[in-house]
């Protein structure tokens, strides 16, 4: 038991008893003490907690568990209804682009596969990053540094305001305002970088791409990663700053030299995590991105999916055994979040450690 | 000597109307060399031109800068500039989505649509008919009893966290963590398959919240213990010394120093989940009809409303969805201007 | 000119010697004799960090209304012992601790003991001041009581005397409702003064308390120190050796020699500061090092 009240349990007394051996010359003369003492044994600290401390213990930790426990619920509940489906499908469920529906009638069989929405969903992940992220940066080191005091309040408001919009917000300003215009810049990309596969198009879709998808996610991205990466700066130690305008620099040296070294974990983390939210964003992909289950590089082709829009394009009309697959889906979405929480964690720890 | 005056107070490190000519030669100059750019070459319309006239512009102060002083100055002023862009950048999609929705969305607006619902009209009839009564309603439901679930439990995680930190405080850490990563689509499959696969029952609003309060437990959590740690620990000291039991410094001290923290805790959960689309689509059925029981039956909400006539796709249906999507924001940003109300009025820290 | 002032200019005049007479000029008579059973006594006190060893055998007895100070350079241990009095200690994970507190006689440490009675007779200032951001400054004053759940039959005059014995009463009797965080540092440290005082403890333990705060509110916390230890034992932490000279009757001198901090020297002020038995102790008071 720990916090409150502690105990030890009593150690041995320890080894310090000195006895010298002296030797001299051929003789010996065994065990004389020196007047070092022996340290007392450490004492168990104990304390009566009220009755009403125990409660209180009582009902956190209950609290405090019960995120473990749904955690482990919905892993048990998505594995055990989609099991069926891995075992069938094997590694393929992972790597295979088909998705057909079994209809027994006609003899076909059931084949799942989600790797073209996986390779899809972090297509669009890293897309969403590649413009969140600068810009994310960018604005939180003008807000800590560069904003003059009337505008940091209203801005960061507008921020705040940003993170609270809905996705499906996202997923309709994104369809009927941001894709014409994102159209023609990818036009424009097509036409001028055209020679760079990612940008090659067999057809001339342009509407409803990943580009598009990954431009939506960016922008819904920012307000978090904002956020995160400003407290960050905040929390960078005034006196290195003002150490390093005193040896001279210029405000941007010294954001190279002081503020980012020293948040440059905790900003990674805060993109790791936004990273994890587009990932596993739903609707707003939904809108802007035609479902097609192929693999391709082409980022300004109209095809592409997410694992999550996926699940919810076919969910309607699923039948129970094509919804074991989805079940089977959602878990293998859950793993990949799950994967890179645990990598934005890690890193954030490593370099907080180092720091 | 008694009669020594106290001189004016300048201030001497601003600029001069001489030291700041060069800057405004080069903003001139930015906009020439901009138009000119833009009446040569293929890029058009306003983007272009914007685009344009950033890159330009870093290049000028870059060269100003580096004429008057030095290379690091130019960089200086180059970073400034993206700096500036990027803070901007933030600001206009907010600009445009609040434009856009007010614009779409007042077409469908009337006192008519919180009275009615969709029960006997089509989403392609006419804007003067039908209603969201019930999305309202079912949104209201929802938020509610997901906030009731999760904040409890969030704060006690918090608190388990910070107060009593026992040998799994860096496991529950690490789940709280993990389980803010939980795609909102996730928490509808596992609501599904628990309530109404494995036990038996349909769709109702109350399957949606509790799809909703898994989404909003980590945020509440990990929101508020990072508001927690915050707490001056002299102050949980001072308590003690005091001769309070651990509950009482809780309660009476460290809860309302983190007051304002803990209410924005919960705004962020609240925000975090009221639009939330997806797991509702896989809970709550999306009926047209008003239905006032929560914990059975049927029920829809304004996201799912929204999601619903954006599928149909007329243009009747489109502009029921805007004026949807403005009732949501209206929704969301009422809750989060009155809890910032409350808490700058209660709690100072 | 008021003594602390007249002792300041002796201390001006005469660097080397002057603490000594400081001491001697505000010394009560240690003749006292100690009323057994009460104020508080330390006995053969270890304390660990894990397996950091960092307070070796210490023996203290502290005499109810006598002021003692803790001397000695940083790092020593003075902050953990004094912490070890009010079982403030155990809050450290790894912390781990050997011997007997004695608070009126009863060990405080015995199994069984309850924790938070023991801290109602123990009070604590800490270096930095901290009154409770959420509450007014009567509330601060009474928190204890709420926090406690004592009950107090007018609590009004309790309020008025707490802060009349930590000094703060003229400064502060017309905005009793107002924020603590409203005040000036200094004040600050005396409404925590005063909020320690309403539970009303035997022990006040204070560490560093005027650290952080300038040498005016010093002064003046220090008066407050010599009025309150006519009622109480007080146990001081501090760098400043002519606080120490200042404002105790009983020094003891700690010091470490890179490994767990031990108590050199404890007698009165007087002979710490004029003539210490132990070399180190006169090497430090007189400034050779520290």
């Amino acid at each position: 038991m720990r916090g409150f009240g502690i105990n030890f349990t009593t150690r041995s007394p320890s080894r310090n008893h000195l006895s010298a051996h002296f030797i001299l010359g051929n003789s010996s003369i065994t065990h004389v003490s020196t007047a070092a003492p022996t340290l007392p044994p450490k004492r168990v600290i104990t304390t009566k907690p009220r009755f009403s401390d125990k409660v209180f213990r009582a009902v956190v930790t209950t609290g405090g568990f019960s995120s473990l426990v749904i955690l482990g619920l919905i892993s048990l509940f998505l594995l055990y209804n989609g099991l069926n489906v891995f075992k069938s499908e094997g590694l393929k469920f992972i790597t295979g682009f088909d998705w057909i529906v079994p209809q027994p009638d006609a003899g076909v069989p059931a084949q799942y596969g989600i790797g073209a929405m996986l390779w899809g969903t972090i297509v669009i992940g890293l897309i969403a990053l590649f413009f969140g992220f600068p810009i994310s940066v960018g604005a939180a080191l003008f807000l800590s540094y560069y904003a003059p005091e009337w505008l940091k309040k209203p801005m960061v408001l507008v921020i705040d305001v940003m993170a609270a919009i809905p996705s499906i917000v996202f997923g309709l300003w994104g369809y009927f305002i941001l894709m014409p215009h994102a159209e023609y810049w990818a036009k424009i990309i097509h036409k001028y970088l055209g020679f760079i596969p990612i940008f090659d198009m067999p057809a001339p879709v342009f509407t409803r791409s990943p580009f598009i998808a990954g431009l939506v996610l960016a922008i819904m991205i920012i307000p978090i990663i904002t956020s995160i990466t400003r407290e960050i700066f905040a929390q960078t130690p005034l006196d290195r700053i003002q150490a390093a305008y005193a040896l001279g620099a210029t405000k941007w040296s010294m954001i190279k030299a002081v503020v980012i070294p020293y948040g440059r974990g905790g900003v990674i983390g805060g993109a790791m995590l936004g990273l994890g939210r587009a990932i596993g964003e739903t609707v707003a992909v939904y809108t802007v991105l035609n479902i097609v289950f192929d693999i391709r590089i082409e980022v300004l082709l109209s095809a592409g999916g997410s694992v999550a829009s996926m699940i919810v394009n076919k969910f309607g009309e699923a039948n129970p055994d094509e919804l074991k697959a989805l079940m089977a889906s959602g878990f293998v979405l859950f793993l990949v979040t799950l994967l890179i929480n645990f990598l934005a964690n890690f890193i954030i720890n490593r370099t907080a450690r180092e720091s | 000597m008694s009669t020594a005056t106290i001189p004016r107070p300048t201030k001497p490190w601003g600029l001069s109307f001489r030291q700041s000519i060069p800057d405004l030669v080069g903003a001139v100059a930015t906009l020439l060399i901009s138009f000119a750019i833009v009446g040569y070459s293929p890029l058009k319309g306003k983007l272009g031109f914007v685009a344009t006239l950033l890159i330009v512009s870093i290049f000028v102060s870059a060269m100003i800068s580096g004429v008057r002083r030095d290379r690091k100055a130019a960089l200086n002023s180059i970073s400034t500039v993206m700096i500036y862009v990027a803070g901007l950048f933030v600001i206009l999609p907010l600009v445009s989505i609040l434009y856009e929705i007010g614009r779409r969305g007042i077409t469908g607006l009337s006192w008519g649509i919180f009275t009615t619902d969709m029960a006997v009209t089509s989403s392609d009839a006419p804007l003067d008919e039908g209603g969201l009564l019930h999305a309202v309603v079912g949104t209201l439901y929802i938020v509610l009893i997901a906030t009731v679930f999760s904040v409890p439990i969030g704060i006690l995680t918090s608190l388990y966290l910070t107060e009593i930190k026992g040998r799994a405080a860096g496991t529950i850490r690490f789940f709280v963590q993990a389980m803010s990563g939980i795609p909102s689509i996730v928490a509808g499959l596992f609501i599904y398959a628990v309530w109404m696969i494995a036990l038996g029952n349909q769709y109702s609003a109350f399957a949606g919240a509790m799809a909703l309060a898994i989404l909003m437990i980590p945020t509440v959590a990990r929101t508020s213990e990072e508001v927690l740690k915050l707490i001056p620990s002299d102050l949980r000291e001072a308590g003690l010394a005091l001769g309070g039991t651990q509950w009482r410094t809780v309660a009476m001290i460290i809860l309302p120093a983190a007051q304002s923290g803990l209410i924005t805790a919960v705004i962020l959960g609240i925000a975090r989940v009221a639009g939330e689309t997806a797991p509702l689509l896989l809970t709550m059925g999306g009926a047209d009809a008003l239905n006032l029981n929560p914990f059975n039956g049927n029920s829809s909400a304004i996201p799912f409303y929204v999601w619903k006539n954006f599928s149909l796709g007329t243009e009747n249906a489109v502009a029921r969805a805007w004026t949807g999507v403005l009732v949501l924001m209206l929704i969301v940003l009422f809750f989060f201007s009155l809890t910032r109300f409350l808490a700058n009025r209660k709690g100072r820290v | 000119m008021s003594s602390i002032q007249g002792v300041e200019k002796m201390t001006q005049d005469n660097p080397v010697h002057s603490l000594a007479s400081v001491a001697a000029a505000n010394s009560k008579a240690e003749q006292q004799k100690r009323i057994p059973g009460t104020g508080i006594e330390a006995r053969k006190i270890h304390a660990w960090f894990g397996d950091k060893h960092v307070i070796d055998d210490v023996s203290i007895d502290f005499y109810p209304g006598t002021v003692t100070a803790l001397i000695g350079p940083s790092g020593c241990g003075k902050s953990t012992f004094i912490r070890i009095l009010n079982r403030m200690h155990e809050f450290i994970p790894t912390a781990a601790m050997a011997g007997e507190v004695l608070l009126e006689g009863k060990d405080i440490y015995e199994p069984g003991t309850d924790v938070t009675k023991i801290r109602l007779g123990i009070g604590m200032v800490f270096q930095k001041p901290n009154p409770f951001p959420s509450m007014t400054i009567k509330e601060n004053v009474l928190s204890g009581l709420r926090l406690a759940q004592l009950k107090v039959s007018n609590q009004e005059e309790l309020l008025e005397s707490c802060l009349v014995r930590s000094g703060l009463w003229s400064e502060v009797k017309d905005r009793l409702n107002e924020y603590g965080g409203a005040l000036s540092g200094g004040q600050q440290q005396r409404l925590c003064i005063a909020r320690s005082l309403a539970v009303n403890p035997q022990v006040l333990l204070m560490d560093e308390p005027c650290s952080a705060l300038d040498p005016g509110s010093t002064l003046r916390i220090e008066e407050t120190i010599r009025e309150l230890s006519s009622s109480m034992t007080i146990i001081i932490v501090t760098h400043n050796m002519q606080q120490a000279a200042r404002v105790s009757d009983r020094t003891g001198f700690f010091l470490s020699d890179g490994g767990p901090g031990r108590l050199i020297e404890c007698s009165s002020t007087t002979e710490i500061f004029s003539t210490p038995k132990d070399k180190r102790t006169e090497d430090y008071v007189t400034g050779r090092f520290g």
